[in-house]
């Protein structure tokens, strides 16, 4: 074990070990009636349980005047492998964000759905609503494998549901076995004398965040190479074989600490679907022997591969796996986004059909201009397939019967839910993370902004000639790079309100990262900055290449004379 | 002991041990039992024999030439009242003694020539606390007959109070049943207390000389025991400056209460924790232009009343109540223009109350019409009157400055709002701006002087004030015994009034414990009261500890609510009666233990 190495252990370290499989003070926590919030050391350990304590950060300043503590509240996210949840489960999450959240649902780019704004007396009949509804939001934070990222429309094809289906079942393995969650929001008894203990991530868990992708090629609209661990569906003669494995995928990064960086996963080699738990399962717990645990900055399982050596890491993982990894299996990718509109399902489910909504920045509420919550809440009382969050932040309901078909066709435009049809494509395959007002660490608006920022680049771009270009924009907060900008043909990552910086040269098919090519600018320089951009673009690119593909051949290689 | 070292002075002192000894012995002992010592020493001291300076004050055994002077007052007018009694008295030659009715010792009564009580009525007709044991007594089978006492009460209250001045009703009759004989009429004071108050004292004071036989001729020359006020007072109030004054309640409350701050450099006033400020408010400008619109009046016109001539507009803006009207007022108003569905109105003790309490001169124009001449409504509207706020904070943490705590007073009038005259001003105060203000001691409520005693503090919603500047003291002497807040409010999110401050005296282990009840943060209202009765065993053995309990705020239901709690924990954790639970809860009050600020 290498763990020693790295000293001092980070707080959240001792936090952990203290815990009691992560239980804490959290049952005190929640009984102080004077405070919104948690006691500092349970605010780590909430997250295991599937929710961040947070602040309205706008009333921040205010509320210290009126001598109040912030205006603490609680996001919940859920664990949803691969995002699908029925029409029942539909309704009750609807019902939860109404009673005890802001109103909206939240899809995330992880195919999971947040509630934000949850007070702190009301997590606990929040979580238990949500279970009734038999969803669980257990490791859907913290120090565990994540919600799993599961390629969508997974009745595409027989494949799609079996790669669905065996991902599921690793990500069931990789589960925590503490009853502490069970205990403190359903409550369990606790059995005396029975010991308990978490076979596979030991008392103190993993270093940092884990998370798996599985991905269907050509559709690499999970950004597999973005993720911890990521397996690639290997189809031959129409059977699925197993996976293509790769790993040390990441994005997040400080910014101004340099040893901290964006790294796309590196592929260890084909294993067969027998080995998919073992395989999982000893990349994990090499992380957990060799990942930093004394800077969080750098415990990411990208770090500790780059400091083992990929080779080593991969030969500790087959021994630990007993697997040996064979060479990997060639892969096409074809693109990155997802497919709007109606699609008829695969022969096994004739007559059946899926509706593919664009849904901006994954944000579902009433407005005045749409009122999307309704709409759906309208059309899961109706439908009688299920509904599917896309790794893009979208929603697919999926398996809508002949009979329904009409009437949830009417309700999705009477409630707005349409924007597949109205958008240009610049703006259907744009993606921003949460940021402003709920994230405590956004530095620039994300969410918010997106619709604003949409629809200057449409106007840009119409102004070109450029109108049905697609181009991928993706925006997030701060360079943790929740909504993977890093990937994006356009990213702006940002650094202060109303400042990012502008990143160019993604490929759209999530294989390559973009380039930081202007620090710290504000929108009118920014879309200054595109303006001249896409006037070049629209004269210089040769035949249909991306505007991905074009900064870099001409924007970014030129005078830099350096490879992609 | 400095201040006993001075009036003894020429006399023998101890000092060094002997002095630190005395001063152990007394220190934690509460003012009942420090009055029993101090008569208990006096004894040892005549028996010991004559004091050798002759210069004190008259001889205890000179009932016979003395008049007595006692007070029962919560917010100090009934003491103001009795102080302007004992200067018109001494000035006429009198031999006065001034006493609080906690302070006058039961067993001189039966002595008492001359007596004159000044005391007002709190709560739903109750006593002011520190006259609660006295009427206990006088009420009990104990009392002595008093075939030698000449008497007089004036009450205090406020008219639209349904039991108005009822226990200087309960007294009067009392003392007369007992045997006394009235010096001159019992006289009700209303809240312009001068109206009544000064007729009193003439009459009251003129009884008395002629019953204690003071030559008219012999002149006022008595040197007072306490040096004359020097400096700024209720009289002459200290023009403070506004340092800060921010809104404590979150935005999107329905509530607004504001922390003030306020500068007393150079005012020589001093403070200590439990006392309040008084602030001498102006009526908003735009409330005495719709007054004079409404009624027909030229602001401007001339008006001389009591010796002093200004126009109508200041005699409204700086000199009169515009809100809080009373019912001797209504009474006066409705006579003078013959109002007949007014005079119905007051002539129905109940239906005036509840007027009163829901409206202001301006809808009282505006629905009975009066027509008076200018100089009419100066004479009839009662003269305005000081407002009180409990210090929040301690001149140990914030020296030269006093801060208050203090709530935003609105009332819907047919679709109208209508503010209360202080609470508007101060919250629209702004910083640099000048409000005159001085201080309200209230010796009633006071932290323990044994600094190892626990404390529990219930004050919700601006009740709350007090219990900053007490637990501000406690950390700045380093208090060795605990403190335990209850507070209340609607809501913790937006109304949880210094909300970080207790959490950091929690963190910081000044505040032992905090408890707190938010009104309407579940489906059914919780209160203060809820949660002491949940905390209940564990308030007994604090209680039982020697703490010392205090209670501020709302008086019409907060205070009873508590008080009954506090009575059915103690039955309940004691398995007592609730008639021996009511009386421990007595016996506390009487030692101090149990001390409440009500309003
Ligand atoms: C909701 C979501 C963005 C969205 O708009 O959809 C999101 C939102 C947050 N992310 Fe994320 N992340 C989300 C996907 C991602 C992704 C994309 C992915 O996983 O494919 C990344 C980049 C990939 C990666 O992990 O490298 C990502 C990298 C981060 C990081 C940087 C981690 C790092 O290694 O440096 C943080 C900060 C951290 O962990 O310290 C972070 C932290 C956060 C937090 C919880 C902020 C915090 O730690 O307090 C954000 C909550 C904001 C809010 O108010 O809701 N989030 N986050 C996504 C939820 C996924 C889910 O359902 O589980
Ligand atoms: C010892 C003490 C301490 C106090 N401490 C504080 C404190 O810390 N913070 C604080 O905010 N307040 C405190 N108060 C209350 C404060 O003194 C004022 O009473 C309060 O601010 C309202 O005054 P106002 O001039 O704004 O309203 P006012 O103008 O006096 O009256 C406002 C309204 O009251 C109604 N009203 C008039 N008379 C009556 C009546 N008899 N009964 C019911 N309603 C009537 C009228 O309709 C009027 O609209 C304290 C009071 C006392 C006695
Ligand atoms: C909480 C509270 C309750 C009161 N209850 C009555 C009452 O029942 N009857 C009455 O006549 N006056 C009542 N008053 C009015 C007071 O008696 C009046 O303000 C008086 O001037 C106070 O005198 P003090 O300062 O000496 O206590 C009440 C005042 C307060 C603050
Ligand atoms: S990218 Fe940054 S700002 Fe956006 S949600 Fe993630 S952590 Fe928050």
């Amino acid at each position: 074990m290498e763990a020693s190495v790295f000293s001092p252990l980070s707080d959240v370290e001792r936090i952990k070990t203290a815990s009691r499989l992560l239980r804490g003070t959290l049952a005190e926590s929640l009984d102080d009636a004077w405070t919104g919030a948690l006691r500092v050391d349970d605010t780590q350990l909430i997250k295991f349980h599937g929710s961040y304590q947070q602040d309205d950060r706008e009333l921040r300043n205010e509320r210290e005047l009126a001598k109040l503590e912030p205006a603490y509240s609680f996001m919940i996210r859920t664990r949803t492998p691969g995002g699908v949840v029925t029409p029942a489960q539909w309704l009750a999450l609807d019902a939860i964000a109404q009673r005890y959240a802001n109103g909206s649902l939240r899809l995330t780019t992880r195919q999971a759905f947040q509630i934000h704004g949850v007070i702190k007396r009301e997590l606990k009949p929040t979580l238990q609503a949500i279970n009734a509804a038999l969803i669980d939001t257990i490791a859907a934070c913290g120090d565990v494998n994540r919600n799993l990222l599961i390629a969508s429309n997974y009745d595409a094809s027989p494949i799609h549901a079996e790669v669905h289906a065996q991902a599921v079942a690793l990500g069931e393995h990789l589960l925590p076995r503490t009853r502490a969650y069970y205990q403190l929001w359903l409550d369990e008894e606790q059995i005396a004398g029975t010991p308990e203990e978490e076979p596979i991530y030991g008392p103190t868990y993993l270093p940092r965040k884990f998370k798996i992708g599985f991905a269907v090629p050509p559709s690499n609209d999970v950004d597999l190479f973005a993720q911890d661990l990521g397996f690639a569906a290997i189809i031959e003669n129409g059977v699925l074989t197993g996976y293509n494995v790769s790993a040390g995928g990441g994005l997040g990064t400080t910014h101004g600490d340099a040893r901290t960086y964006a790294r796309l996963g590196d592929t260890l080699g084909f294993i067969t679907c027998a080995d998919l738990i073992k395989v999982g399962e000893a990349v994990l717990t090499t992380q957990r022997d060799h990942g930093n645990r004394s800077d969080r900055k750098l415990s990411r399982l990208k770090y500790t591969i780059d400091r083992l050596a990929v080779d080593v890491f991969k030969a500790e993982v087959e021994r630990r796996a007993g697997v040996v990894f064979a060479p990997a299996r060639i892969v096409v990718w074809r693109q990155q986004g997802d497919r709007f509109g109606w699609q008829e399902s695969a022969a096994e489910t004739p007559g059946r059909a899926s509706l593919t909504l664009r849904i901006q920045a994954g944000r579902i509420a009433d407005r005045e201009a749409a009122t999307n919550l309704t709409g759906l809440r309208e059309i899961a009382r109706i439908h009688a397939g299920d509904f599917r969050i896309t790794p893009n932040q979208n929603l697919a309901i999926a398996g809508i019967t002949p009979d329904t078909r009409a009437a949830i066709a009417d309700l999705v435009r009477a409630h707005g839910l349409d924007l597949h049809e109205h958008l240009p494509p610049v703006r259907l395959n744009s993606l921003a993370c949460v940021a402003f007002p709920t994230c405590p660490l956004a530095m620039a608006e994300a969410e918010r902004y997106l619709p604003a920022f949409g629809a200057k680049v449409e106007e840009l771009l119409e102004n070109h000639g450029l109108a049905r270009a697609d181009i991928g924009v993706r925006i997030s907060g701060c360079p943790n790079g929740c909504s993977r900008p890093f990937l994006a043909e356009i990213g702006l990552v940002g650094k202060a309100l109303g400042r990012y910086n502008l990143h160019l040269g993604g490929d759209r098919l999530g294989l390559r990262l973009n380039r930081l090519y202007r620090e710290n600018i504000d929108e009118s320089e920014i879309l200054s900055t595109l303006g001249g951009l896409f006037a070049r673009y629209a004269n210089e690119r040769e035949n249909s290449e991306g505007f991905g593909d074009y900064t870099l051949r001409r924007v970014l290689e030129v005078g830099a004379g350096e490879q992609p | 002991m400095r201040a006993l070292n001075e009036v003894w002075e020429g006399a023998e002192t101890l000092e060094g041990a002997r002095l630190e000894e005395l001063d152990r012995l007394l220190g934690g002992l509460s003012a009942n039992a420090l009055y029993w010592t101090a008569g208990y020493v006096h004894a040892r001291a005549r028996a010991a024999g004559p004091q050798p300076d002759a210069a004190q004050p008259a001889k205890a055994s000179a009932a016979a030439a003395r008049l007595t002077i006692v007070y029962g007052s919560q917010t100090g007018n009934a003491k103001r009242v009795a102080e302007e009694l004992k200067e018109r008295a001494e000035s006429q030659g009198l031999n006065v003694r001034v006493l609080r009715a906690d302070a006058y010792p039961q067993r001189e009564l039966a002595e008492e020539r001359a007596l004159l009580i000044a005391i007002s009525t709190q709560g739903d007709g109750d006593p002011p606390d520190d006259s609660r044991a006295l009427l206990r007594f006088l009420n009990s089978a104990r009392a002595p007959k008093l075939p030698n006492l000449r008497f007089a009460v004036i009450g205090l209250g406020d008219s639209s109070y349904p039991k108005f001045c009822f226990i200087g009703q309960q007294l009067d009759a009392r003392l007369a049943e007992l045997g006394g004989t009235r010096l001159t009429a019992r006289a009700d004071a209303d809240v312009d207390v001068e109206r009544v108050a000064g007729p009193f004292a003439r009459g009251a004071i003129d009884a008395a000389k002629t019953l204690l036989e003071v030559p008219a001729t012999r002149g006022a020359k008595v040197t007072s025991l306490r040096p004359a006020p020097v400096g700024h007072s209720r009289s002459r109030p200290f023009a403070a400056q506004v340092l800060a004054n921010q809104r404590i309640t979150a935005n999107d409350s329905e509530l607004r209460v504001h922390h003030l701050e306020l500068d007393l450099t150079g005012s020589g006033l001093r403070y200590q924790p439990g006392d309040a400020l008084g602030i001498w408010p102006q009526q908003h400008p735009a409330l005495v232009a719709q007054v004079l619109a409404t009624a027909g009046l030229d602001g401007e016109t001339a008006v001389t009343h009591d010796d002093q001539e200004l126009t109508l507009q200041r005699w409204l803006g700086e000199k009169r109540e515009l809100t809080r009207l009373s019912r001797a007022a209504l009474v006066e108003i409705f006579e003078r223009t013959g109002n007949t569905e007014g005079k119905a109105l007051v002539a129905d003790q109940a239906a005036c109350v509840d007027y009163l309490a829901g409206h202001q001169l301006l809808d009282l124009i505006a629905r009975f019409q009066p027509r008076l001449s200018a100089a009419e409504w100066v004479s009839l509207l009662p003269p305005l009157q000081p407002r009180l706020y409990s210090i929040a904070s301690s001149v140990r943490q914030v020296g030269d400055e006093v801060h208050l705590t203090v709530a935003e007073r609105i009332d819907q009038v047919d679709g109208e709002t209508r503010y209360g005259v202080a609470s508007r001003q101060l919250l629209e105060l702004a910083e640099g701006a000048r409000v005159p203000v001085y201080i309200e001691q209230n010796d009633r409520f006071r932290l323990p002087a044994d600094a190892t005693r626990d404390v529990i503090m219930i004050g919700p919603g601006t009740g709350v004030a007090p219990f900053r500047a007490f637990v501000q003291e406690r950390a700045s002497i380093g208090a060795r015994g605990r403190d335990w807040l209850f507070f209340g409010h609607r809501h913790l999110r937006r109304e949880f009034l210094y909300q970080t401050e207790w959490i950091a005296a929690l963190g910081s282990g000044r505040l032992a414990r905090l408890d707190v009840a938010f009104s309407r943060d579940q489906a059914e209202r919780r209160y203060v009261q809820h949660v002491l009765r949940e905390r209940g065993r564990e308030l007994v053995e604090w209680i039982d500890g020697g703490a010392h309990l205090y209670v501020c705020g709302d008086a019409t239901r907060m205070a009873k609510d508590v008080h009954q709690a506090l009575i059915e924990i103690l039955s309940a954790v004691r398995g007592q009666s609730l008639d021996e639970a009511t009386a421990e809860l007595d016996r506390l009050a009487d030692q101090g233990r149990y001390a409440r600020d009500v309003y």
